[in-house]
């Protein structure tokens, strides 16, 4: 079965933030927010630098107090609820590691604070350690650590009392680039493992797309879209996200057909009709934007068989191609002026170019591939 | 590892229990820290009342009890005032006089003593910023690893006495000192110079003692700043002087001034170094007070001249704790 | 760019102007003659002196309780003072609280000496307590002028410590109170032994506030020697002067030496991370 209680109608949300505002002096910093979380979800909040996303996870663990709205956690109204009183625990971007103490005992601190008896405070701190495989740095003190280990403790610390809800600030921030990529997947196995849920806050795109259940796309404090990493990916509800995951070519004209199961676009940019198979909400002769990934566009020297329907097809001159190894990317130019996008994976050997820079080609995409978008 | 199932129930924090409000049980403690907290006695507000209610105690109101004496007359007796009001045959009587701030305007020795002490405070103060602004860049502009043994150069006398450290002058500067002995040596004076006991004995010891005064603001902004600056200007063809002036000067301004403050207001009021190495005619304000206090027993005087120069140093003082404040904002961001 | 030697040149020079009194009040010290100006021999004469004469032995005991309890009580009310400035945000008054901070730094110790004797005149008249002046007095005197150093000191190591460390604690389930126990007072525990020197520095030297606010039977040490001074110079007070520079510069030696070890050993540690 297929974790998507966010489509189950029964299912009640673990955390619910309602209308939730937040304000430094007249600056909104999160402006306006509703989210429903659920249990076991892998949710990360994604954004550019303040979009808001620190105070939204601050706001959920207790730091700040919002400005305006709700939020509950359990179905319990947190406002006033002090963060040592809140079932939540959370893992700091600079990681916060007490650096007076060993290891041991920052995993131990939260335990402590609980008067959890030192037996099982013993066993538990020691489970953790063997689950980030960090038993034999037990006794080493913050210092002594690198920075994939900090890390590692850092997280061990914030799931040792068992959270319902951990909140995780940049967690893989710090790290360079292999063990990022390496640490995502402990990540997901540890949040599986325990069935902790998880709200995330990132900045790399990649990184939420690798981890997420679900991803809020964060934008100047409000939220522009929630949604599972296809649905952002694919069905981008506006430019901005469109824009923000990954790239995209925007193609702006006028609706010519609008029918429940079909959308006709005439753009002068594209230099054709952009026939959509999806429904636009927009009455004939509406301005709208049609956008269509790089990768779904196929660019070929010889002129397609149904280009004379003058749907989905036009053509440019090729002007910069970018060898990645596994695909290419080509800036193909329109008539119009217009640059566009097109990936292409290397099936064949590179020592024979197929298409080289100044040619003519045409670049032609499936029904299926654009998206309307309004704003 | 079964106690990672989350299915199972170990004890879980308080808190953190399935389906519970997070509100932890209540124990004695929690109930105690109720009460306090409807009493509007969090431990924030409790930490808050201690060095409040100290300062407000012994800084605070003792301002005001000097303002209130100074218009009180003097009197023979212990203390030696009078009270300002008084119950004398079942009316009030309101003794308030200005004859301690009469006396100020009268005699012009408090007045001569307010603008020499001024004037002697801004000539150190200068003195300071000339020798110190060079000494804080060196350190600043030093190789790091140095920089931490340079500033405690600076700071070491500091916790020698200051009192020994105006004596060791007064041991310099006298008749047949170390100073007026070489300059006889060395031929270039036939008799020695009246320094000891002189405003100039004054200057120089008030620039010696505050000297580290002036350093360490000075070297806390040279140091934060942006060294690629003066490379940037030197690559866009600023000559160093011509860079020191226009980059370096205006940017180390805060430090220029909290070092000045730091040095011109106590400076001012300064009683030791004038009645160790001043003459009996350098007249400084504070050496003014001490003898009314302690010589005259004018305690109303010696309260209205306090008032008089607190009055001339409120100005300073707020600039000052301006520049403090910046900081402190500036941290808290 | 080429660097000017002359800063460092003139940071030379006004070294040995710092140093130079010093210096010669050290070698002084050990000179067998009254003059302070004609080497005549080596001689431990001074403190010989020095040792013998029990006013100044008394006084300099005296100071030294007093310095121990000023810094004692300055460090509890500077370190509530500077975590309020530091991490309590705003709160009612905290202009002015800031402003009383900050105030006894600059200001003219005649001022605040006359205000606090007044103040404990005018409170002996009211409550009958502190009843005359003396000990207690001087070291209520102190505790309020060196609190405000502390409070800067310990502010300034709060304002660059990192706030989320005190936040994890606080996440993980430690109350406001627990936090600054557990977390920041060790943390900070440096600037605290910092503060409570500086405290205690400057309570050991303080003439003119202890002058006003000191009784008969209270006569510190700075009281002490600036009487004597005054009249003119006095060989013993150079003796006096290399003991108190002889401390401090064997104090500053094994700091220094201390941390030279732990920054060294913190090196090797940290050069060793991530290796079993
Ligand atoms: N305590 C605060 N006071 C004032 N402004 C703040 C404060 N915290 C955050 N902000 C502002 O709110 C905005 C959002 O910050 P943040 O939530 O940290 O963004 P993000 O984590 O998405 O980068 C930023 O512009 C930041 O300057
Ligand atoms: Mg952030």
């Amino acid at each position: 079965m297929k974790f998507e209680p966010w489509h189950d109608p029964a299912a009640k949300p673990y955390v619910q933030i309602e209308k939730v505002t937040k304000r430094f002096g007249d600056f909104t910093a999160v402006d306006n927010v509703s989210l429903s979380i659920y249990r076991g979800e892998f949710f990360s909040l994604l954004g550019g630098s303040g979009s808001g996303k620190t105070t939204l996870l601050r706001m959920l663990a207790g730091f700040e107090q919002p400005t305006e709205g709700r939020i509950f956690i359990d179905g319990v109204d947190m406002a006033g609820i002090p963060p040592y009183d809140r079932p939540v625990n959370m893992m700091f971007q600079s990681y916060a590691l007490f650096p007076h103490m060993t290891v041991e005992n920052n995993v131990a601190f939260g335990l402590r604070q609980d008067g959890v008896p030192k037996d099982e405070i013993r066993t538990r701190v020691a489970e953790m350690l063997e689950l980030v495989k960090l038993t034999p740095f037990a006794k080493r003190k913050p210092h002594q650590l690198s920075g994939g280990q900090r890390q590692r403790v850092a997280l061990a610390r914030s799931l040792v009392k068992k959270p319902k809800l951990l909140l995780l600030d940049e967690p893989l921030g710090a790290l360079d680039k292999r063990l990022r990529e390496q640490t995502q997947f402990e990540l997901v196995n540890i949040q599986e493992k325990l069935g902790v849920t998880f709200v995330v806050v990132t900045h790399d795109q990649e990184e939420a797309m690798t981890m997420s259940s679900r991803i809020a796309v964060m934008d100047h404090g409000h939220i522009a879209q929630v949604g599972t990493p296809t649905e952002i990916y694919e069905y981008p509800n506006s430019r901005f996200t469109a824009e923000f995951i990954g790239s995209v070519n925007v193609f702006e004209g006028n609706i010519v057909e609008s029918e429940p199961d079909h959308s006709l676009i005439r753009s002068a940019e594209a230099g054709c009709d952009l026939y959509v198979t999806h429904a636009a909400h927009l009455a004939a002769g509406s301005h709208c934007w049609v956008a269509i990934r790089p990768e779904k566009v196929s660019i070929t020297k010889e002129r397609p068989a149904d280009a004379d329907t003058g749907r989905n097809v036009t053509r440019g001159v090729v002007r910069e191609i970018a060898y990645l190894g596994d695909i290419s990317i080509y800036q193909i130019d329109l008539p119009s002026g217009k640059r566009v996008r097109a990936t292409a994976p290397n099936v064949t050997r590179r020592t024979e170019l197929p298409i080289t820079w100044d040619d003519e080609v045409w670049l032609c995409w499936r029904p299926f591939a654009g998206v309307v978008l309004t704003d | 590892m079964p106690a990672q199932d989350p299915s199972q129930s170990s004890p879980v924090p308080a808190g953190a229990a399935a389906g519970l409000p997070p509100v932890a049980p209540r124990t004695l403690k929690d109930r105690v820290l109720g009460v306090t907290r409807r009493l509007g006695l969090t431990g924030r507000g409790g930490v808050i009342l201690g060095p409040y209610a100290w300062l407000v105690l012994f800084f605070f109101i003792p301002f005001l009890i000097v303002l209130k004496i100074s218009v009180a007359e003097p009197a023979v007796g212990i203390p030696p005032f009078t009270k300002l009001v008084e119950w004398v045959d079942g009316g009030l009587d309101l003794h308030i006089r200005f004859s301690g701030f009469q006396a100020l305007f009268d005699d012009d020795l408090y007045l001569l003593a307010y603008l020499n002490s001024l004037k002697i405070a801004f000539v150190s103060t200068l003195c300071c910023l000339v020798i110190g602004y060079p000494m804080a860049y060196a350190i600043a502009t030093a190789p790091e690893k140095r920089r931490g043994p340079l500033l405690m150069l600076i700071i070491l006398p500091f916790w020698t006495s200051f009192l020994i450290r105006v004596y060791a002058w007064m041991s310099i500067l006298k008749d047949e000192g170390l100073l007026n002995n070489l300059l006889m040596g060395l031929g270039l004076i036939h008799e020695p110079l009246k320094i000891l006991y002189s405003d100039l004995a004054v200057y120089i010891g008030i620039t010696y003692s505050y000297l580290p005064f002036m350093i360490l603001p000075l070297y806390a902004t040279l140091e934060k700043m942006d060294h690629t600056l003066l490379e940037a200007a030197a690559d866009l063809g600023a000559r160093p002087w011509k860079s020191f002036l226009t980059i370096t000067l205006p940017l180390s301004l805060p430090g220029i001034v909290a070092g000045s403050l730091l040095v011109f207001i106590p400076a001012v009021g300064e009683f030791v170094i004038p009645s160790l190495l001043g003459g009996s005619d350098t007249l400084m304000i504070g050496r003014e007070l001490w003898n009314l206090f302690f010589n005259s027993r004018d305690w109303p005087s010696a309260s209205a001249v306090a008032i008089a120069l607190l009055a001339f140093l409120v100005g300073p003082i707020m600039i000052f704790q301006h520049f403090q404040g910046r900081d402190q904002d500036k941290g808290a961001a | 760019m080429r660097k000017s030697r002359l800063p460092m040149v003139l940071l030379g020079v006004g070294l040995a102007f710092l140093y130079l009194p010093i210096v010669l009040l050290v070698v002084y010290s050990f000179n067998d003659n009254r003059s302070l100006t004609v080497w005549t021999g080596f001689s431990l004469r001074w403190y010989h002196e020095l040792l013998a004469d029990s006013q100044m032995l008394e006084a300099a005991w005296l100071s030294l309780r007093i310095a121990f309890a000023t810094a004692c009580g300055a460090v509890v009310l500077g370190t509530l003072a500077g975590l309020m400035l530091a991490r309590f945000g705003a709160f009612r008054g905290r202009a002015l609280f800031a402003g009383m901070i900050s105030a006894p730094l600059v200001m003219p110790e005649v001022i605040m000496g006359l205000a606090l004797l007044l103040l404990f005149v005018s409170a002996e008249q009211l409550v009958g307590w502190p009843a005359g002046r003396g000990v207690l007095t001087i070291i209520l005197a102190h505790i309020t002028f060196t609190m405000s150093f502390v409070a800067v000191v310990i502010q300034s190591r709060l304002v660059s410590m990192d706030v989320s460390l005190e936040e994890a604690a606080m996440d993980l389930g430690a109350r406001p109170a627990k936090v600054f126990f557990v977390i920041t007072l060790p943390i900070i525990a440096p600037a605290i032994v910092s503060g409570w020197l500086l405290a205690f520095t400057l309570s050991l030297d303080d003439l003119v506030i202890t002058s006003f606010v000191s009784g008969p039977g209270s006569t510190t040490l700075p009281m002490i020697v600036f009487s004597s001074i005054r009249l003119g110079l006095k060989p013993e007070i150079n003796a006096l002067a290399t003991i108190v520079v002889a401390v401090v510069a064997t104090g500053i030696a094994l700091a220094g030496f201390l941390e030279a070890r732990r920054a060294r050993i913190r090196e090797r540690e940290e050069s060793q991370a991530g290796r079993v």
